[in-house]
């Protein structure tokens, strides 16, 4: 049911610029939906239903809005989806029988997760883009393994934290040697290739994981407090950090500051805090109603774009614009929804590592799109990630597949204890 | 663990919730606020999506301000094209691609780009933006006359100054013709806005952008004798029949201050001897004046200018930054401000009551000094847009006629109109007879900086005994040029025009 409502809605938004192109775009989105939906049917029969669809829906959105923005790019991220389905049909056929197998190699998750992510620093394989070191190019492809690296984190937390739920509570550092070292070190990564937002999402993984698992308030109160601590030390040693709290708290500047891009002096506005401000410009102008598919400014009279990232990091912004208050709410009651789905697995759950690891999944969805559409929004200071299922990025599109499966896993076998 | 994850569910929940509430902040409240700003790159592109309404002269087909569209990667752009090529341009204003506006085109930025419109072309509106069709803002009608608009303008013929004609009983502007002007489409070229400040006019030192009906700050001169006369007579301290002994010149403060040379020898100072009042407006006897504003002192008098309107900035659709009020203006560190004096004795009376003494003044006030006189001691509140009308032809806003509130007595303006009918049938104004028409005006002359040249005004309306056109004046810098010589002509011009027209 929802499935079909679902998709009339996004068939009907592709319809909103129709041509033979996004005709074609819909139809092959459709039939690749369908042959994840029967593989789900197969390999997960009782899984949650609505999961899939969500996906579905927040993909289709997703590559909806790249087309309108550049239809070259709606056709790699097209391959993408396909691959990311089929990582999805791939990993709930070979995990079908017991998932649980996968908490045995926690450790080989754990390194596998630090690997993923010192990837990208790799002399000869990482590339630098707009400032962070989170690529990894092989041949054709560019690969960002920090989003399979957030994945692999996840299912060792889980791992780790059912498997010393008791001892960990007691609070005895041997306990918690492993996890510090492993957990500590993908912080250090994440400093190292100055990549804030995923930093801020592993951190916020960690802290919601760990109180799960221990139900210890005190070693949320406790970490929150070393945040605290650690973040202004961030704050007062690097320049970089301290900028985005500017940028954050005073984005207009009323007096001409330095500008570090040109050399020269310019407003705060014009220079560092020009793609936060103008993204906020184009929220603005969608307004209630929004200026509808297809119609939105997103270029200036000499054909060159507004907002730099906007089909990744800010695809929120221009989705805002064109689809209104009423549009970008329903967005993220979506998200709400795939969330409290998430949430409804891991209660549904029988063992501690199936809650944690659905548990870890919800919450690290819930807060990757808080922090950057937060960001946007100038909730929090804005780091650049992904926005789940929606934003160009074929690593992202991957992992989140993987994530579905995953969570789909954990429902199809804890709805089938409860019935059998 | 089922507790802590509800409470885990809880969490997420408030973070989501939290930025469904900061895009309903973005996306209502903060709209206006942004939409405003100066760097914002959207709303500049998005505003020239939109066909911005025209901006029509008064009952003539004649268009001050249109559109030229374009197509650039997929999208239809817009842009301002100026037919009448400087004609009211300080009125009009400019909107250029670069989001930068004045005039009615910053000011009534709203209406012309069909953001504040009434329900049914916001209705149409909204359809047409999301049907993807061409957002079209609403069409502004002046009360301006184009014709008379450029005779004023030729009148002027490159000299600095001003002209505004205005209906004394609507305020409806019929003429605001500030010189030296300027083509807003120059702004369209490379450097335009360079090749415009470098417009200097006759004068020297005027800027084309600046709008001298309503921000020019000249000496009234003796123009502001019909505000004295006023208090005087309004106070009830005069009569018309008043008398006085001129012997050429005044003593104040132990010293002469001697009447205005005689037009034929410039070295010569006039002496009229034993006069009225009346006659003392009708040949604009200083030392007359001189003596009624010792009388009635500084305070009365300026009391009297602050209910014509000195004092305040005269309301109009133009932007309030380029408007200015009128009244006493001190000087210091290159900038003038407006003072209302805290001690009355240390400002000159007598001075003051011939328009001199730091008194400055803008075209639209004295137009409306006449106005008020013409309309019965009623001061009108002037207005150039007459109506605003949608593009599907319903009307979304007109002006209706609004007083500022009474200035003087009914019998006041009455003997205050004869004064002036003989000022322009025997006076220093005849230049500014007009056959068959009974005309009421005064003349000024103010003094500028340099020796023998003046700024020449000329007030006035017509006909005195049903008054339907009341005109002010001013030419800048005019070597030993007199308003009766220089501005009335000018006055007459107009005053015929709108008459006949």
């Amino acid at each position: 049911m929802l499935t079909a409502v679902g998709f009339a809605s996004v068939y009907i938004s592709l319809k909103a610029q129709i041509s033979s192109g996004s005709l074609t775009y819909a139809v092959f989105f459709f039939g690749l939906y369908l042959a994840a939906h029967v593989v789900a049917r197969i390999a997960v029969p009782d899984a949650d239903p609505y999961l899939l669809p969500i996906a579905g829906l927040l993909t289709a959105i997703g590559v909806t809005e790249i087309y309108r923005l550049g239809p070259g790019d709606a056709l790699r991220q097209g391959l993408w989806i396909v691959i990311g389905v089929v990582v999805f049909a791939g990993a709930l056929y070979w995990l079908r029988k017991d998932y649980r197998l996968i908490e045995r190699y926690k450790y080989l998750f754990g390194i596998g997760a630090l690997v993923l992510l010192f990837l990208p620093l790799a002399p000869g394989f990482g590339e630098s883009i707009n400032g962070a070191r989170l690529w990894v190019h092989v041949g054709q492809f560019q690969f960002q393994p920090g989003e399979l690296g957030k994945i692999a984190l996840i299912v060792f937390l889980a791992a780790y934290l059912q498997q010393g739920r008791e001892v960990l509570a007691q609070g005895r550092l041997k306990d918690w040697g492993p996890l510090l070292v492993i957990w500590g070190g993908a912080m250090l990564v994440l400093f190292a290739t100055d990549d804030l937002g995923s930093a801020l999402l592993y951190y916020g993984i960690f802290l919601g994981m760990l109180y799960v698992a221990t139900s210890r308030l005190a070693f949320v109160a406790g970490a929150l407090g070393l945040f605290l601590v650690g973040a202004a030390a961030v704050y007062q040693g690097t320049p970089h950090v301290r900028e985005r709290v500017l940028n954050w708290i005073h984005p207009w500047s009323t007096t001409k500051i330095y500008c570090p891009f040109n050399g020269h002096m310019a407003f705060r506005q014009d220079c560092q805090s020009y793609q936060e401000v103008q993204s906020l410009y184009s929220i603005a102008h969608g307004g209630f109603g929004g200026t509808g598919l297809g119609n939105g400014t997103f270029t200036t009279t000499s054909g060159h774009q507004v907002i730099p990232d906007l089909n990744t990091d800010f695809i929120y912004s221009a989705l805002a614009q064109e689809l209104g208050l009423i549009g970008a709410a329903a967005l993220l009651m979506v998200y709400m929804l795939f969330v409290l789905r998430g949430f409804r697995v891991a209660l549904a759950a029988s063992d501690g590592f199936s809650k944690l690891l659905a548990a870890g999944l919800s919450f690290g969805f819930a807060i990757q799109t808080f922090v950057i559409v937060g960001g946007i929004l100038r909730v929090i200071p804005l780091t650049g990630i992904t926005l789940p299922f929606v934003s160009y990025g074929g690593s992202s599109v991957v992992s989140n597949f993987l994530l579905v499966a995953l969570l789909m896993l954990i429902s199809n076998r804890a709805n089938r204890e409860s019935t059998a | 663990m089922n507790r802590q994850l509800t409470r885990l569910a809880v969490v997420s929940m408030v973070l989501l919730g939290a930025l469904v509430v900061a895009t309903t902040y973005w996306q209502t409240w903060a709209v206006a606020g942004l939409q405003d700003r100066q760097d914002n790159a959207i709303q500049q592109v998005a505003q020239l999506s939109i066909a911005r309404g025209l901006i029509e002269g008064a009952n003539e087909k004649k268009v001050f301000a249109t559109n030229a569209k374009r197509r650039v990667k997929g999208q239809t752009i817009f842009s301002r094209r100026y037919p009448q090529h400087g004609l009211a341009a300080q009125v009009v204003g400019y909107s250029t691609e670069g989001g930068t506006r004045v005039g009615l085109e910053q000011s009534l930025n709203d209406y012309l780009t069909g953001a504040n419109t009434n329900l049914s072309n916001a209705f149409r509106s909204t359809l047409d933006r999301l049907g993807g069709g061409t957002v079209h803002g609403s069409n502004v009608v002046l009360t301006l006359k184009p014709a008379v608009q450029r005779l004023a303008m030729r009148d002027l013929a490159g000299r600095c100054g001003a002209v505004v004609a205005l209906n004394p009983h609507t305020g409806q502007v019929y003429v605001m013709a500030s010189s030296p002007t300027y083509d807003q489409n120059l702004l369209r070229t490379s450097n335009g806005y360079a090749k415009i400040l470098k417009i200097k006019g006759a004068c020297g030192d005027a800027s084309a952008l600046v709008n001298n009906a309503t921000a020019g700050l000249y000496t009234p001169g003796s123009t502001f004798k019909l505000v004295t006369a006023a208090a005087a007579l309004d106070s009830g301290t005069f009569t018309p029949d008043s008398r006085f002994t001129d012997p050429g010149y005044c003593v104040e403060y132990g010293k002469k201050v001697y009447n205005s040379s005689a037009p034929d020898s410039p070295s010569a100072h006039e002496t009229f001897g034993n006069v009225t009042l009346a006659q003392g407006l009708q040949h604009s006897i200083n030392s007359v004046f001189c003596n009624v504003g010792m009388k009635l002192g500084a305070k009365t008098i300026l009391q009297y200018a602050k209910r014509f309107g000195f004092y305040s900035t005269p309301p109009l659709e133009t932007p309030a930054s380029e408007r200015a009020p009128s009244g006493l203006y001190s000087y210091s560190k290159g900038r003038s401000r407006l003072y209302w004096p805290k001690d009355f004795n240390a400002v000159d009376a007598g001075r003051l009551a011939f328009g001199q003494e730091r008194m400055i003044a803008t075209p639209l006030q004295m137009a409306l000094v006449a106005s008020t006189i013409a309309n019965g001691g009623v001061v009108p509140r002037p207005y150039v847009v007459q109506r605003i009308v949608g593009h599907d032809g319903s009307i979304v806003s007109t002006t209706h006629t609004q007083t500022l509130g009474r200035a003087i007595k009914q019998q006041t303006a009455q003997e205050l109109t004869q004064m002036m009918v003989s000022v322009v049938q025997s006076g220093t104004g005849t230049s500014a007879q007009i056959p068959g028409v009974q005309v009421a005006g005064k003349t000024g002359t103010a003094e500028t900086s340099a020796n023998h040249v003046y700024n020449a005004w000329f007030v006035s309306f017509a006909p005195a005994d049903n008054p339907r056109v009341a005109v002010a004046v001013v030419v800048e810098k005019q070597p030993n040029g007199f308003g009766g010589s220089v501005a009335a002509p000018i006055a007459k011009d107009v005053l015929e025009a709108l008459l006949h027209g």
